[in-house]
């Protein structure tokens, strides 16, 4: 079987482990391919993607467009920070547009949650969600856990702390299901102003205590903090937040012997992680970046229903 | 023509009408517009029957026959938004719904603030098949600042007052509110919700939207709007009516209020009573974006207690159109609010009768006569005198729920495709009947 049982990447909630492991398992073998000296294979030929950015995004954006011209597939980006809503053409009339073009797939990045279900009904493609709102971001997701696999050779028994902003972010979100669907242990730690009400219901255990969530932790992945929570009032101050949750030299030594530390990106250096952290040697935050364009060219792949060795 | 002794005949049916503690087989007479009698069946009541023609009998064997159904929560959106709702289509749509009665609420463009906005709708009201009575705005634009003229909208026939969609925010505008209403003996019907707590929310704040990422309303916004606005009223001994209850914590004020006799009555929709927040993630159907937020069961079934126990008084659908493309987008985008007049009695039949929490009589006393009493509306019950706003129900006509037959202009109702048990057959207004299936 090598088919997912989705056409669609919409989240990873209910995303069942077996596909899990074939995303996983086929993103090994085109992180292979970006190792070569010709880092293209022919396998999405005449298949066009649509890259629709809502949302301002560098490392998505630039990873997705580059995952599907290594497997040669043609591009087309569309990008704006207006809403549909501000822009005065509604999605559905956007999308629908574009798709009168002829457009194979849809990578949607989006700032209302829920968006890219909204596209599986104005549109034909397949629609893949590379982040909606506060909801789910699971190529992302799916790129840090092939990470910690592929230095750990597992993901089962492994304790994962997924650290920062818990109430808005899409990292986290798609962390926790795939994680958990992958045996690993979760926990979440930030701020309790940056928890979402109701957040133990995610069956994980919740700190606001960061040396707490350390004890005996195997993995850290460090979010962003947005500088407009603290503007909004959420937490007092960055400096307070660094005090209280930022990822230090010290601090490391709670976690065990051949931790990890992860970041998605863009880092506030000093913020979230000090430098030395960031650039130590259990930093996995560049691994992260190239393994994500390996993962991308799976998804892409197994949702376009190509057969190996078919093109066209 | 003149001559005729009576010019509508209801029989057979099962009539119910709580205000006057009836619920037997019975003949309803109808003339000039207004309820002549009511007979038990009797041999002698069907040998009179035999001079009317079938134009002038209804035959209503296994139906019920209740007074007209009253909404007190009904957004016409007229004027200012017609492509959503008029006048007349939302009172086509409450005739469908059995509804003969209903309250628009002022947040038109230009809102119900002044008296000219009050009599255009009700001569937009002429001739409509419902009557439509006005609820004034209590504040100017419905902007939170300054009491808009009540003394000249009551006089022109405001039969309450509300800024619905907006909280009234500031306590000591909501203090002369309810002093003012006062002098004219009309509810103050509010909103509530801090919107300190709820800015920029979507949805309940719960479980559902940590896990959907979205903003939410948390159920204290509710609960200490309720609790505030019960202290002002308390003090200033007014009448105050808690629009559309969704949460634990309001149900248990109210009760607490009710108990100690403060001057405090409260509604509750459908779909509150009957949904819950753990539908949005299933595909983001805009159609469940609406505002106070479907809530958790823990917070729906303290509804449903509230409402079976008496401290909600009523049933109100807060029938909100949109047009289709307004709610044709992503989830957070869409402006809150669904169609209800049309599923009211489908669903209250088929989530509350059925499965056990009211019987036929609370049920038509929660949409007759207890929403009638709120407003001192006239109507509510069959009593000799009154106009013959009738409804007649087939109470286990089962049915589905298609967006193509609605009425009202819009179709934004998350109950299309629903199986219902319980339909409206007839309604009659002022002895004309202006539905019929």
């Amino acid at each position: 079987m090598n088919r997912l049982s989705s056409r669609h990447l919409l989240g990873l909630e209910g995303v069942p482990r077996r596909d899990i492991e074939l995303i996983l398992n086929t993103a090994e073998t085109f992180r292979e391919v970006l190792d070569r000296r010709i880092r293209k294979v022919p396998t999405l030929r005449g298949i066009t993607v649509l890259n629709l950015f809502y949302e301002p995004s560098t490392r998505t954006r630039i990873s997705f467009e580059l995952a599907e011209k290594r497997l040669s597939a043609d591009t087309v980006n569309f990008s704006t920070s207006a809403s549909s809503v501000a822009k005065g053409e509604s999605l559905r009339d956007t999308v629908q547009n574009i798709e009168a073009m002829k457009i194979d797939m849809t990578v949607v990045r989006h700032s209302s949650a829920g968006a890219p279900y909204f596209l599986t009904r104005c549109m034909e493609t397949n629609v893949i969600n590379a982040g909606d709102g506060s909801h789910e971001h699971p190529t992302q997701a799916l790129l840090d856990m092939f990470t910690i696999r592929k230095k750990y050779g597992k993901l089962d028994g492994l304790r994962v702390v997924l650290l920062g902003d818990v109430k808005h972010s899409r990292v986290i979100r798609s962390n926790i299901w795939g994680l958990r669907t992958m045996g690993a242990s979760v926990a979440l730690c930030g701020p309790a102003t940056l928890m979402p009400y109701e957040v133990e219901q995610f069956g994980c255990d919740v700190y606001t205590n960061l040396d707490a969530a350390l004890d005996g932790a195997d993995v850290v992945n460090v979010m962003r903090i947005q500088g407009e929570r603290q503007q909004s009032g959420l937490f007092p101050s960055r400096r307070e937040f660094s005090n209280l949750f930022g990822i230090n030299r010290e601090r490391l030594k709670r976690l065990n012997k051949n931790y990890t530390i992860m970041h998605p990106g863009p880092i506030n250096r000093g913020v979230e992680l000090t430098s030395d952290v960031a650039d130590g040697n259990s930093s996995v935050i560049l691994d992260q970046v190239t393994n994500g364009q390996a993962v991308r060219m799976a998804v892409l792949y197994l949702l376009s229903g190509r057969e190996e060795g078919e093109s066209e | 023509m003149a001559s005729r002794k009576y010019d509508l005949v209801i029989r057979g049916g099962r009539v119910i009408d709580p205000a006057l503690g009836f619920g037997s087989d019975a003949t309803v007479f109808i003339k000039d517009g207004i309820l002549a009698k009511i007979e038990p069946e009797s041999a002698a009541s069907r040998k009179s029957l035999k001079s009317l023609d079938k134009s002038q009998l209804i035959d209503a064997t296994g139906k019920l026959v209740v007074p007209g159904l009253i909404d007190i929560h009904v957004h016409l959106r007229e004027p200012g938004h017609e492509a959503k709702e008029t006048v007349k289509s939302g009172c086509c749509a409450a005739a469908a719904g059995g509804f003969t009665a209903v309250c628009c609420m002022p947040n038109t463009t230009p809102c119900i603030d002044n008296q000219e906005t009050v009599k255009f709708v009700q001569d937009r009201a002429q001739n409509a098949d419902a009557r439509v009575y006005v609820v004034g705005a209590i504040t100017k634009n419905l902007a939170g600042e300054q009491l808009s003229e009540i003394g000249d909208l009551v006089k022109m026939g405001a039969v309450a007052i509300t800024d619905d969609g907006h909280f009234l925010q500031n306590p000591e505008i909501m203090r002369r509110a309810l002093e003012y209403a006062r002098m004219f003996d009309i509810p103050v019907m509010q909103h509530a919700e801090d919107q300190y707590l709820t800015a920029g929310a979507v949805m309940n704040e719960s479980f559902q939207s940590a896990r959907l990422g979205m903003k939410g309303a948390p159920p204290v916004a509710e609960e200490i709007a309720v609790a505030r606005d019960i202290a002002l009223c308390r003090m200033t001994g007014s009448r105050l009516h808690v629009q559309h209850v969704t949460t634990r914590g309001a149900v248990e004020a109210i009760r607490q209020a009710k108990r100690e006799g403060v001057n405090v009555t409260a509604e509750v929709t459908p779909h509150h009573l009957i949904l819950t927040d753990e539908e949005i993630g299933l595909e983001f159907n805009t159609s469940l974006r609406v505002n106070p937020p479907l809530r958790s069961r823990r917070d729906r079934d303290a509804v449903i207690e509230g409402l079976v126990d008496g401290t909600i008084d009523c049933i109100a659908s807060d029938h909100a159109p949109h047009s289709i493309e307004e709610k044709d987008c992503e989830f957070d985008q869409a402006p809150p609010g669904m169609i209800g007049l049309e599923t009211t009695v489908g669903l209250v039949k088929t989530h509350l009768i059925d499965k056990g929490y009211l019987s036929w009589a609370d049920a038509v006393r929660k949409m007759t006569i207890n929403p009638a009493r709120i407003l001192n509306l006239k109507g509510g019950s069959l009593s000799r005198g009154a106009a013959a706003d009738v409804t007649i129900i087939d109470p286990d006509k089962k049915w589905t729920v298609k967006a193509d037959r609605f009425r009202s202009r819009s179709k934004n109702s998350p109950f299309v495709g629903w199986k219902l048990s319980g339909q409206v057959v007839t309604t009659i207004l002022g002895g004309r009947v202006v539905y019929e299936r």
